[in-house]
C-alpha cells in the first residue's frame, strides 16, 4: 500500500500538522463566531451570519473602556520592565559584583511560581499597606512579573556580543556614553525590543494576578471573564479577531522588512 | 577590563577614568532599581504572607499573629482532592503536551525548510487573542451535540473515556477531559519554543553520522535527537507544569464543581469567603509543592544526563 507507506514516512510532519491544527482551531472559531448573530445571551451556538457586530465594536457597555485601560496598562509596564530589565541584563553581563547567585534567583523565582501564589501574596502585601487598589497596583504587579521575563531576552542577546566592537569603539575615541548609544544599544535593540514584545503580551493577557489585585477596575481579560458569567458579547470576539490580525501583519511585515534588507545586502 | 592599563591620553581623562571606586559602583547602581522592585513587590509579600498564614482573626476585628500552625494542616484535609487534582491535571496537560508538542517542534526545526518562520509564527499567532477568548472557543467546539463530541459518540470513545472517568453522560464539557484539554491547549507554545530551541541546535550531521553507521531513523532518533533534546524537554515540562498547577481559568470556564483545582479555592478563599489564613496557607503550600517537584525533577533529569 503505498499510500500507507507514505503516511509511515511521514509520521512525524503529520502529526506536527495535527498539532498545530489542534493549536490554530480556537482562533479560527473565534473568527467565525465574531460574524454571528447568537439567539441568547451567549455566542456559542452558531445562528446565523450578521456584521452587526463588527459595525459597532463598542457597542457593549464597558468593553472599549477596559480595552484601552489595558493598553495603557500594558504600555507602562512594558516601558517599566524593560528598562529596569534591561539595566539588570546589562549588569549581570557585563560587570563582576558580589551575590550574583541571589539576583539570579530573585530573577528566577518569580518565573518559576505559580502566578496564584505571586497573586494572593501581592494582595496580602497591599491590604497590609492599605493601599487603594486600581490603576497603580495593577501596574506595580504587572512591572514585577514582566521583569524576569525582560532580563532573560536581553541578557541572551547581550552574551551574544562581541566586546571587541565596544572595545573598538573606545580605541577610535569614542566615550563611554557615545559607545553606549552608538554602538552597545544598537546591537543589544533585537533582545530588547524582544524582551519588550514578551512583557507587552505578557501584561496586555494577564488574567490571574490581575484579577486579584485590581479591585473594582476592570482590564479587559478581566472584562471577558465577567461576560463569561453574565454573557458573552459577539464584539469580544470581534476584538480577539482584529487583535489577532494585526499582530499577524505586524510580524508578516516585519518578515518582509528583514528579508528585503537580507536580499539586499546579498546583492 | 583593559581600560585601567591604557595610559591616561590628557588629564582630563584620566580624572574621569582614575576613581575606580565609581567604575566598581556601575552594576549595584544598575541593579539597584529592578531588585528593588523584586524585593519589595516579590519577596516581600511572600514574608507578609507567610506571617497572614498563621494569624486568626475575623475581618470586624482584625487579624493577630497567633502562630495558629493547624490552619495548615485543616487547610490541607479540606482541600486535598483540589490538590490532589491540580497536580493531577497539571501531570496529564504536561505530558501530552509534550506527546503533541514534540513532533510540531521536530517538524519546525529539521523538516519545514522554507516554511520554518511561517509554521514559527503560527505557534506564537495565538498569543495575540486573549487567552481567555481563545478558552471560551473551547466551550463552542467541546458543546454538546456539536461536531467533536457526535463524532466520538459514534466511535463509542466518550463509552471509554466514562470508564475511565474522563467524561460523564457522553458530553466532554463541565468534565476532567475538558479541563485538561484547554490546560494542554494553552500552555502548549510554552512547551514548543523550548523544544525547538534546544532541537535547532542540534547539528545536522550527527544525523548523517548516526545513518552511516547503520542506525535506522528510530535509533538515531532514541540515541541521538531525544539525548541532545532533553535541555529542552525539562525547560518545556517546567514551563507547562508550574503555570499549569496554579492556573484556575480553565477548571472554571470549562469545568465543573467536581473539577476545581486549588487555585480556584484560593480565589475563594481570598476574594469572596475573605478568609485571608486560610488562602494564604494554602497558597503556601502549593508554592512548597511546586518547588518541590521542580527540584526533583530538575535533580533526576540532571542525573540521568550524566549517565
Amino acid at each position: 500500500m503505498p499510500v500507507l507507506r507514505w503516511i509511515r514516512r511521514n509520521l512525524v510532519v503529520l502529526a506536527g500538522l495535527l498539532t498545530l491544527a489542534y493549536m490554530i482551531l480556537p482562533n479560527v472559531v473565534v473568527m467565525v463566531f465574531s460574524f454571528n448573530r447568537p439567539k441568547g445571551r451567549f455566542n456559542y451556538a452558531w445562528q446565523e451570519f450578521s456584521l452587526d457586530a463588527w459595525s459597532d465594536p463598542c457597542g457593549v457597555a464597558d468593553l472599549c473602556g477596559s480595552l484601552s485601560l489595558s493598553l495603557r496598562i500594558a504600555f507602562w509596564a512594558t516601558a517599566g520592565a524593560t528598562a529596569l530589565g534591561t539595566m539588570i541584563a546589562f549588569a549581570l553581563v557585563r560587570y563582576r559584583f558580589r551575590a550574583r547567585g541571589a539576583v539570579n534567583s530573585l530573577i528566577f523565582l518569580p518565573m518559576a511560581m505559580p502566578e496564584v501564589v505571586m497573586a494572593a501574596s501581592l494582595l496580602t502585601l497591599f491590604l497590609n499597606m492599605g493601599a487603594e487598589l486600581g490603576f497603580w497596583t495593577v501596574l506595580i504587579a504587572h512591572i514585577m512579573f514582566c521583569l524576569s521575563f525582560v532580563v532573560t531576552a536581553v541578557k541572551a542577546r547581550v552574551m551574544s556580543m562581541d566586546p571587541r566592537l565596544e572595545e573598538a569603539a573606545r580605541d577610535l575615541y569614542a566615550g563611554p556614553v557615545q559607545t553606549f548609544v552608538r554602538v552597545t544599544l544598537p546591537i543589544a535593540a533585537p533582545g530588547i525590543a524582544a524582551g519588550a514584545l514578551l512583557a507587552f503580551a505578557l501584561s496586555f493577557d494577564d488574567f490571574i494576578i490581575t484579577n486579584f489585585n485590581a479591585g473594582s477596575t476592570v482590564t479587559f481579560p478581566m472584562f471577558v471573564w465577567g461576560s463569561a458569567q453574565r454573557g458573552t458579547p459577539v464584539q469580544i470576539n470581534v476584538i480577539g479577531t482584529a487583535m489577532f490580525v494585526i499582530a499577524v501583519a505586524v510580524v508578516l511585515a516585519g518578515q518582509l522588512v528583514a528579508n528585503r534588507r537580507k536580499s539586499n545586502a546579498g546583492k | 577590563m583593559s581600560v585601567t592599563k591604557a595610559p591616561p591620553a590628557h588629564p582630563a581623562e584620566a580624572a574621569v577614568r582614575k576613581p575606580s571606586t565609581r567604575r566598581r559602583l556601575v552594576p549595584y547602581w544598575l541593579l539597584l532599581p529592578g531588585i528593588l522592585w523584586l524585593l519589595v513587590f516579590f519577596a516581600l509579600p511572600m514574608v507578609y504572607q507567610a506571617s497572614t498564614s498563621v494569624q486568626t482573626g475575623s475581618l470586624e476585628k482584625g487579624f493577630e499573629v497567633t502562630w495558629h500552625v493547624r490552619t495548615y494542616w485543616d487547610a490541607l484535609t479540606d482541600y486535598y482532592p483540589q490538590f490532589v487534582r491540580s497536580l493531577l491535571y497539571a501531570g496529564t496537560a504536561t505530558l501530552l503536551c509534550l506527546l503533541l508538542g514534540y513532533p510540531l517542534a521536530y517538524l519546525i526545526a529539521f523538516k519545514a525548510g522554507r516554511w520554518r518562520n511561517l509554521v514559527l509564527v503560527l505557534v506564537v499567532a495565538p498569543f495575540f487573542t486573549s487567552f481567555l477568548i481563545r478558552t471560551l472557543a473551547w466551550k463552542t467546539i467541546l458543546a454538546d451535540g456539536g461536531a467533536v463530541v457526535d463524532a466520538l459518540n459514534t466511535l463509542h470513545v466518550l463509552d471509554v473515556t466514562a470508564w475511565l472517568g474522563w467524561t460523564e453522560n457522553n458530553r466532554i464539557l463541565a468534565t476532567p477531559m475538558a479541563v485538561v484539554c484547554g490546560l494542554t491547549y494553552n500552555f502548549l507554545p510554552f512547551m514548543i519554543l523550548p523544544l525547538y530551541t534546544s532541537l535547532e541546535r542540534i547539528d545536522g550531521r550527527l544525523h548523517e553520522a548516526a545513518g552511516d553507521l547503520y542506525a535506522t531513523p528510530a535509533t538515531t532518533f532514541r540515541k541521538v535527537t531525544l539525548p541532545l533534546s532533553m535541555p529542552g524537554v525539562v525547560s518545556g515540562t517546567l514551563l507547562t507544569f508550574i503555570p499549569a498547577s496554579g492556573d484556575y481559568v480553565n477548571a472554571e470556564l470549562l469545568g465543573s464543581a467536581d473539577t476545581k483545582m486549588v487555585g480556584s479555592v484560593i480565589q475563594t478563599q481570598f476574594l469572596r469567603v475573605l478568609d485571608y489564613p486560610t488562602a494564604a496557607a494554602l497558597s503556601f503550600i502549593l508554592m512548597a509543592v511546586v518547588l518541590l517537584v521542580v527540584t526533583v525533577y530538575i535533580r533526576r533529569s540532571g542525573t540521568e544526563d550524566l549517565v
